[in-house]
């Protein structure tokens, strides 16, 4: 009998198990990942004029208004960092993950079309997502590169050190995250629309909570806790501290942010393999 | 040939009907809320009658099915009978409620052309997008890259972004390269509506040779009757989500035509048949046909058939001739018999005239036709004095030499046989 069961490929059954992930299987579509990814990048910036150059462009200009409002209207400190790079710095990571979590999340629905029409490993899409902002999070990283090598070269004290290893490690977690985060809204707006709406808002709120445009060091002991707590926290200031060694390196926040990440991601995965089977029954 | 590809068993999948919630979480908190004070919910759909929400209905309801390698599958049913969702199970865009699907090989699914197709990227993109989509992996699309081109008919604008394809060209991009999968189960929904008839026929040649020389399964839906009958060797009929038939492409369009219960009957009262136009019937009224000496209007091709029609005629002196065209059961006519001229009209006298028809050269199968009475001159002119509009059935009976009668290749005449020739 056991024999038997093995010669079928494909078994499809009312309820599934809830740890069979099928991870094999996502793997195997390898190829339709670095599709969607390249799709992304092809029609981003299909008939404009400046192309892939707006990947630096974006960037330039949004830490350019954060440094002429938050720098130098707004007066707020940067631990002693050019204003330019510290918004740079800073933004690198935050920008990455909001941008995982908000394309993930319309998963579902943008892609009902599709996913309608045709099976594949739903978990592609979202991993594409989060692989393609991973190019623009890249760029603004290089960028942060070169404009610190022109600060030294200018004569400021900024010093490269080996703390700098720390940062692929960080931007895994950051993938990770917003991954997660991302699947859990994408699996729930599939019935409650609402959620779609509150995730620009929910993500700016977010990001006020990260020290962002913000140095940790500037806030009284009792906020510091609380907005430590905040899982992207400790990524971007372990971020700062590793790039451009500002602040502490918070290693008792940075696992609870890890012990954080990894219960969301797991919870994002279970309700995405839930809700994907079904879905196209109630979006 | 006996291998089992796919096995279904019990296989149901209910839907709600009435709303599924209202869609955001307010609706639903709305609705729960006003439920609550008792009052009637807000996001009820005018119209629709409250004790229906709630209630659950089953697109699929129990279906049983084995399917083996190498068969050509045609599904037909009524819209709304469940064959799509039939195919939407298969191909795992949702899951079943209840029962198993289990199958062998891997499936390309075609619910429908050109998934995945995003418009500001070039046709060489899209056919590696869809490939993708469809299951290929990148080499093996690199290795049948020229083929699918080829076979798309757009090698000239394949390097456009397809936005700005005409609709022709899109389709027969995408079909390509779905006809390209190395699937082994090939699924499809209804996909040929589009493209010309040639590249139509194009695309069914192509999967009747997948199916014929390459083994795969291939399960079609489609209303196109010609298609199922050229392509398919084994038909289902669905009926509110069950299989009410399984065997036989002929027999299977038969009964979804309505055609597979018909009756046989012997006598056909026109009295108060619809006529195509008032003219009809005025100047000559046809009041009945009987087909003599039968219970039922079922013939071996041996016999003659001999029926007799009752008229009165309403004017005086002109030639009478009856005509009809024998249509088989999906519309396709198959010849037309003129009777010459029978009678010469008396107004006002109620006449019976006997006929006889030779069916000899009808293949086996059901017939119909209109019977149609006309006025003719000395020239030969016609005109149609009446034509009761109710199709006259008869079914010839299967016969030895036609044991080996495929109609889909030979058609429904048997002409004559070829003769030696003494030669010279």
């Amino acid at each position: 009998m056991k024999q038997r069961k093995a010669e079928w490929d494909v078994v499809i059954t009312p309820k599934r198990k809830w740890y069979s992930l099928n991870l094999n299987e996502v793997f195997r579509y390898k190829d339709l990942i670095i599709l969607f990814v390249k799709r992304s990048f092809n029609s981003q910036y299909k008939q404009t004029v400046l192309g892939p150059m707006w990947f630096v462009i974006n960037p330039l200009l949004t830490t350019f208004i954060s440094t002429l409002i938050f720098g130098n209207i707004a007066g707020i400190q940067s631990d002693g960092i050019p204003y330019f790079l510290f918004y740079l710095v800073g933004y690198t990571l935050w920008n990455y993950f909001s941008t995982c979590v908000s394309t993930t999340s319309t998963t579902f629905t943008a892609n009902a079309g599709i996913m309608g029409k045709v099976y594949f490993p739903r978990l592609t899409m979202p991993i594409s997502s989060v692989l393609f902002a991973a190019i623009n999070m890249l760029v603004i990283f290089a960028m942060s590169i070169i404009t610190m090598i022109i600060y030294m070269l200018k004569g400021c004290s900024i010093h490269l050190t080996l703390n700098i290893l720390l940062i692929p490690i960080l931007m895994f977690q950051t993938a990770i995250l917003g991954l997660g985060v991302g699947i859990i809204i994408s699996s729930m707006t599939t019935k409650y629309r609402d959620l779609a709406i509150l995730v620009s808002f929910g993500l700016n709120l977010w990001m006020y909570l990260t020290p962002v445009v913000y140095p940790i060091s500037d806030l009284s002991p009792k906020f510091r806790t609380i907005i430590l707590l905040n899982p992207m926290s400790a990524i971007v200031q372990n971020y700062k501290f590793a790039l451009l060694g500002i602040g502490d390196m918070e290693i008792k926040y940075w696992i609870v942010s890890q012990l954080t990440t990894i219960v969301l991601f797991l919870i994002g995965v279970l309700t995405f393999n839930r809700v994907e089977r079904t879905f196209m029954d109630t979006v | 040939m006996s291998d089992t590809v796919i096995k279904i068993e019990g296989l149901r999948k209910q839907y709600r009907l009435g709303t599924i919630g209202g869609g955001t979480l307010t609706a639903d908190l709305q609705s729960w809320w006003a439920k609550k004070r008792g009052k009637e919910d807000p996001n009820t759909k005018i119209g629709t009658n409250c004790a229906e929400t709630g209630d659950s209905f089953y697109a699929i309801d129990g279906i049983d099915l084995e399917v083996h390698k190498g068969e050509t599958i045609g599904i037909i049913g009524a819209n709304g009978a469940g064959k799509s969702t039939l195919l939407k199970l298969l191909c795992r865009v949702t899951a079943p409620t209840e029962g198993t699907i289990r199958m062998k090989g891997r499936i390309a699914s075609m619910l429908e052309v050109g998934t995945g197709f995003h418009p500001e990227l070039t046709g060489r993109e899209n056919i590696y997008m869809n490939g993708a989509i469809l299951g290929m992996t990148k080499s093996e699309i690199d290795s049948k890259i020229e083929e699918i081109i080829d076979f798309s008919e757009c090698r000239q604008f394949i390097d456009t972004p397809v936005k700005r394809y005409s609709s022709g060209m899109y389709v027969k991009l995408a079909f390509a390269v779905a006809a390209h999968l190395d699937a082994e189960i090939m699924i499809m929904d209804e996909v040929l509506a589009v493209g010309d008839v040639k590249f139509q026929q194009k695309c069914l040649g192509k999967m009747e040779n997948a199916a014929a020389g390459e083994g795969k399964t291939v399960l079609y839906v489609s209303h196109n009757m010609a298609t199922i009958r050229q392509l398919c060797n084994r038909c289902i009929v669905l009926e509110h989500g069950k299989i009410v038939f399984d065997g036989d492409v002929e027999r299977g369009i038969e009964k979804y035509v309505g055609l597979g219960n018909v009756d046989y009957k012997p006598f056909y009262d026109f009295s108060d048949t619809k006529r195509p136009s008032l003219d009809h019937g005025r100047t000559l009224f046809v009041h009945s046909l009987t087909f003599e000496n039968k219970q039922q209007a079922v013939y071996s091709s041996l016999e003659k058939m001999i029926f007799s029609i009752e008229y009165t005629p309403n004017v005086d002196d002109e030639n009478i001739g009856v005509y009809f065209s024998v249509v088989a059961m999906d519309d396709s006519p198959v010849g037309t018999t003129f009777s010459g001229i029978i009678d010469n009209s008396k107004k006002g006298v109620r006449t019976k005239k006997t006929l006889e028809f030779d069916i000899s050269n009808l293949v086996d199968g059901t017939y119909y036709f209109y019977l149609d009475v006309f006025y003719t001159n000395e020239f030969g002119t016609f005109n149609s004095c009446d034509h009761p509009m109710e199709k006259v059935f008869f079914e010839v009976g299967k016969d030895a030499s036609t044991s080996q009668w495929n109609k889909r290749y030979f058609g429904n005449i048997k002409l004559p046989s070829l003769k030696l020739v003494g030669q010279k």
